[in-house]
């Protein structure tokens, strides 16, 4: 009776409530690859509930024609936990911003990440708070003059794929809000059974246009960006001529040229997606240097946390038997009064 | 009460004859280190088989291991018992176990006259008396000439008992509290039978540290019988007559949590229990943590606001979403509160209340959170309120938050305190099947569904994620009646907040009419107390009306709303008089509901009332308006 009789189109998973971002927000093409991916899964939108937190991208609920519930500043991924802790059948899809979950949020994403929840995990950065009218984000550049910061910011950022990997993320993924293959990233942080954790670079049209362009621009993007591929080469440029290799001195990746008979081939890396080491230098890298955008880690646990602690209940049931709470009640030291 | 009214000129008492007293108060006192809270509660348990009614308190310090023989290392415990009901932990000792000098210190000022002062001299070492703050020994300089000074070298006496165990010189000495418990069992008149039984089913692993604990309660036991020191009374307590059936001793951490899960069975939901350790509230996550195969599922979050966002995403969810804390994680609470209030989702809070305000002390006891409970969140955000008076009534009231959170769709703040959770009496064990059940109803139904559409009750429909053809988005934004849709009309939100408002109100037609404890409507007086001053203010009122003073008792457990017929009831008595442990706070609120005259009687020590304060509050109340 949940399986919709026909298969549901992308279309079909938006709600009927009138979309309320700015024109030309990058939220607009999060919701069309979001709509494309649940379609391509067929879920069911009586089974899949999106939870937020505050901030533009926090109303993303609104506009997907699932279950939803739009949380306080921050605290999304504990209601979400919440959620799967009472229903892990559901499957349960989290939204914020760089300053939901990356500020006043940090610490609930930090310990959701290390405990492995299976949630799908979307932080939109576009390093600027837009709601409350374009101040100072955590992951905003040093300088950035906002009206928070009018002297320039002296603060370092925080970079999102980073604190996600640091916190323990078994899978850690960046994507561009217009990028042409974001559903496939998003498709594959759905499948991760436990927390699949992608940032989203996404545009601020209002307070923060071009935020990105020195990764995003067409006339840079080939050189600024490096898409891994698992088992492949770590090869970027227009004509891919281009490849990562660890730097002799140890200290991270650096650029290798590749000969025109495939010189410098061999020192190039294998993407490996379970590689841990690796996944914390590419997630590292910043402009000058191309920036991983794709699936940076994708290395599953045995068993997601609130699996585990089901199947704990599960084993004391088991144990218990019959037993009842009135029967537990009767056991150890007790006395009986006679009249 | 006191032993000294009682046995005066008893001193030389004859061999064999024990002294009768109606109730006792014992105190035991020590390093943190000398196992007093297991020497209270071995006591405990001898003392439920001997048939007394009891109420017992630890008083431990905040500080896990704190320097020994320091005044702020010491921890106490005490156990009131008798042949009669027993509703207080005492006010004042009768006996009074000193294991050190710092033990002596800092419950010197609690003692009376003649009270029975059991010292251990070995451990009043010249260093040990300058840790404690004694200028000079206080065996020596009369400051102790009050009282019945039994002072035995308990450490001295305990090694030479269990020297044959092997045990370490360290491990010897750390069996002095079965010493004194066995003396103080012979005060008693107790069996050691079950508490060696005890002992060999705890320590039958470490066959030495067993017998040598078994050993110093019997050396203890035998000197009781052979000492003949005229300081050291042996008395006689009555059994209590008390209601046949089978019972434990429970805390009231320990019944909030069997309410709590007895609440979710009855209800047809699994619980989500959703908490960050704090004293003294953390004991209900432990007892709930080894309950997991009762149908809860247990989950220390990261902080106090991640506790109750994962509790109302578990409500969201369909189960019951449970979260718990002291005030200052109750403060870090409050944003999500008003979440819940705004989503209209079934939420239990319960709030072990400790003395304030910020870290305040943490294992001291205090009521002041009622504000916070009544009025602390942005906008107008009423939720239910509900108090526990005594540990055993920590179960019904338990089951009352889930009842009436599930019912009516809100939040409910269920005030406990450092003093409920951590006290304990005999419970009758109650038969779980035959106590009512009130199974929670889920929308299911499509048909013209709205997610913000109401009953009579004022109550929106609970559905669950996963109900095929009812999907709908809930928050913290203004709902649009009945669709709840995202709504910033003035006119909606004036009409939202009135009904939210009614829907808490329409709750008092669901509780109980509010009933005296003791004493009539006509009655001069009515003394109104709420939480845990119930016992002290009962065992006060007793005694009054035993001399015929028109002086009734009325206790609230149900805070907000109030019951319906409160403000007639209060209205028929000449003074009100309500004993607080904050500045104030109910009877602010009963003064501005409904114009009474009412009286507040403060005390924010730690402390509980004693029912001396109150007997004495009431002195001064008929002084002045004779």
């Amino acid at each position: 009776m949940n399986a919709p009789a026909r298969p549901l189109q992308p279309k079909d998973y938006a709600s009927d409530q009138e979309v309320r971002w700015c024109a030309g927000c990058g939220d607009y093409a999060v919701l069309k690859a979001v709509e494309r991916v649940l379609a391509e899964i067929g879920a069911d939108p009586a089974n899949t509930v999106f939870v937020s937190g505050i901030g533009c991208a926090a109303r993303f609920p609104y506009y997907v024609a699932t279950y939803g519930f739009h949380g306080i500043h921050g605290r999304a991924p504990a209601i979400a936990t919440g959620v799967k802790l009472a229903n892990p059948e559901l499957d349960v899809w989290v939204i914020g911003g760089d300053g939901d979950m990356l500020s006043i949020g940090a610490n609930h994403l930090a310990h959701t990440l290390r405990r492995n929840v299976d949630l799908t995990l979307l932080l939109f950065n576009n390093e600027v708070y837009g709601l409350t009218k374009g101040q100072l984000s955590p992951t905003a550049p040093l300088g950035s003059r906002t009206p928070s910061s009018p002297l320039g910011s002296v603060e370092n950022p925080l970079s999102a794929c980073r604190f996600a990997l640091a916190a323990g993320a078994r899978f850690v993924a960046r994507g561009i809000d217009t990028q042409k293959d974001l559903p496939a990233i998003l498709r594959a942080a759905h499948d991760h059974p436990g927390t699949g954790f992608v940032e989203i670079l996404q545009n601020c049209i209002v307070y923060n246009d071009g935020a990105f362009a020195e990764i995003t621009e067409r006339a840079v993007a080939a050189e600024r960006q490096v898409h891994p591929v698992h088992g492949e080469p770590l090869l970027f440029g227009a004509e891919r001529r281009k490849g990562l290799r660890l730097a002799a001195d140890g200290s991270g990746l650096e650029v290798v040229e590749i000969g025109p008979d495939g010189e410098g081939m061999e020192e190039v890396l294998r993407h490996d997606r379970t590689n841990l080491a690796l996944a914390g230098m590419l997630a590292a890298l910043e402009p000058p240097m191309p920036v991983a955008i794709g699936v940076i880690y994708d290395n599953p646990a045995p068993v997601s946390y609130e699996r585990a602690l089901r199947g704990q209940e599960e084993g004391e049931r088991e144990r218990l038997g019959e037993a009842d709470l009135g029967a537990m009640l009767r056991q150890g030291p007790v006395w009986m009064v006679t009249a | 009460m006191a032993v000294v009214d009682r046995v005066q000129g008893e001193a030389g008492e004859e061999e064999g004859v024990r002294q009768p007293l109606e109730t006792a108060v014992v105190r035991f006192a020590g390093d943190s280190g000398d196992g007093v809270q297991l020497t209270g509660s071995l006591f405990t348990l001898s003392t439920a088989l001997a048939h007394h009614d009891l109420t017992t308190f630890p008083d431990f310090p905040a500080e896990i291991r704190a320097p020994a023989g320091t005044t702020y290392g010491v921890s106490a415990f005490q156990i009131h018992f008798g042949g009669r009901e027993i509703r207080t932990i005492g006010d004042r000792p009768d006996v009074l176990v000193a294991l050190n000098p710092a033990a002596l210190k800092v419950n010197l000022d609690d003692l009376r006259p003649g009270t029975v002062i059991i010292l251990d001299t070995g451990s009043f070492t010249e260093r040990n008396l300058r840790k404690a703050g004694f200028t000079e020994d206080p065996r020596e300089d009369g400051s102790l000439d009050a009282y019945r000074v039994a002072a035995i070298d308990i450490s001295g006496l305990t090694r030479r008992a269990v020297a044959h165990t092997g045990l370490t010189s360290r491990e010897q000495l750390r069996c002095k509290n079965f010493f004194a418990l066995g003396l103080v069992f012979w005060m008693f008149d107790r069996d050691l039978g079950p508490v060696i039984d005890w002992t060999r089913q705890k320590f039958g692993r470490k066959p030495a540290l067993c017998e040598a604990n078994i050993a110093a309660l019997k050396a203890g036991h035998a000197f009781g019988e052979t000492a003949e020191m005229p300081q050291l009374p042996a008395f006689r307590v009555p059994p209590a007559s008390i209601e046949p059936g089978l019972y434990r001793a429970v805390t009231g951490s320990e019944a909030m949590a069997y309410g709590l899960l007895d609440g979710a069975r009855k209800a047809g939901l699994q619980m989500t229990f959703c908490s960050y350790p704090i004293t003294p509230a953390s004991p209900l996550l432990h007892v709930l943590a080894k309950l997991r195969g009762y149908g809860v599922t247990t989950f220390q979050a990261e902080d106090e606001i991640a506790a109750v966002c994962a509790a109302i995403g578990a409500s969201y969810a369909g189960a019951l979403g449970v979260t718990s804390s002291s005030g200052p994680g109750i403060s870090l609470k409050s944003e999500a509160i008003g979440l819940a209030v705004m989503t209209e989702l079934p939420l239990v809070v319960v709030n072990t209340q400790r003395a304030g305000p910020s870290t305040g002390m943490p294992t001291k006891t205090e009521q002041s959170d009622l504000f916070q409970a009544l009025y602390g969140r942005n906008g107008d955000a009423p939720v239910v309120v509900l108090a526990a008076a005594s540990p055993a009534d920590c179960f019904a009231m338990a089951r009352e938050a889930v009842r009436i959170a599930v019912r009516h769709m809100t939040p409910v703040i269920l005030l406990s305190d450092g003093f409920l959770a951590n006290a304990a009496e005999p419970w009758r064990i109650p038969d779980l099947d035959a106590l009512p059940a009130f199974p929670a109803r889920f929308h299911t139904d499509p048909e013209g569904f709205a997610p913000y559409a109401r009953d009579e009750r004022l109550v929106r429909p609970w559905v669950r994620p996963g109900t095929p053809g009812l999907q709908h988005r809930i928050g913290g934004l203004e709902k649009r009646h009945e669709t709840g849709e995202v709504s910033y009309d003035p006119e909606n939100h004036q009409r939202m907040t009135e009904l939210r408002w009614n829907k808490v109100l329409k709750v008092a037609e669901d509780i109980p009419e509010q009933e005296l404890e003791q004493g009539d409507p006509g009655d001069r007086i009515c003394v109104v107390g709420w939480g845990s001053t119930y016992g002290p203010i009962s065992r006060a009122v007793t005694t009054r009306r035993r001399r015929g003073e028109k002086v009734a008792h009325l206790h609230l457990r149900y805070l907000w709303p109030l019951p319906r017929n409160l403000g007639d009831l209060l209205s028929g008595f000449e003074r009100i008089l309500v004993p607080e442990m904050n500045k104030g706070q109910l009877v602010q609120l009963l003064r501005s509901r409904y114009l009474v005259p009412a009286i507040g009687l403060s005390k924010v020590s730690g402390r509980p009332f004693g029912v001396a304060e109150l007997e004495q509050a009431l002195d001064r109340l008929s002084e002045e308006c004779p």
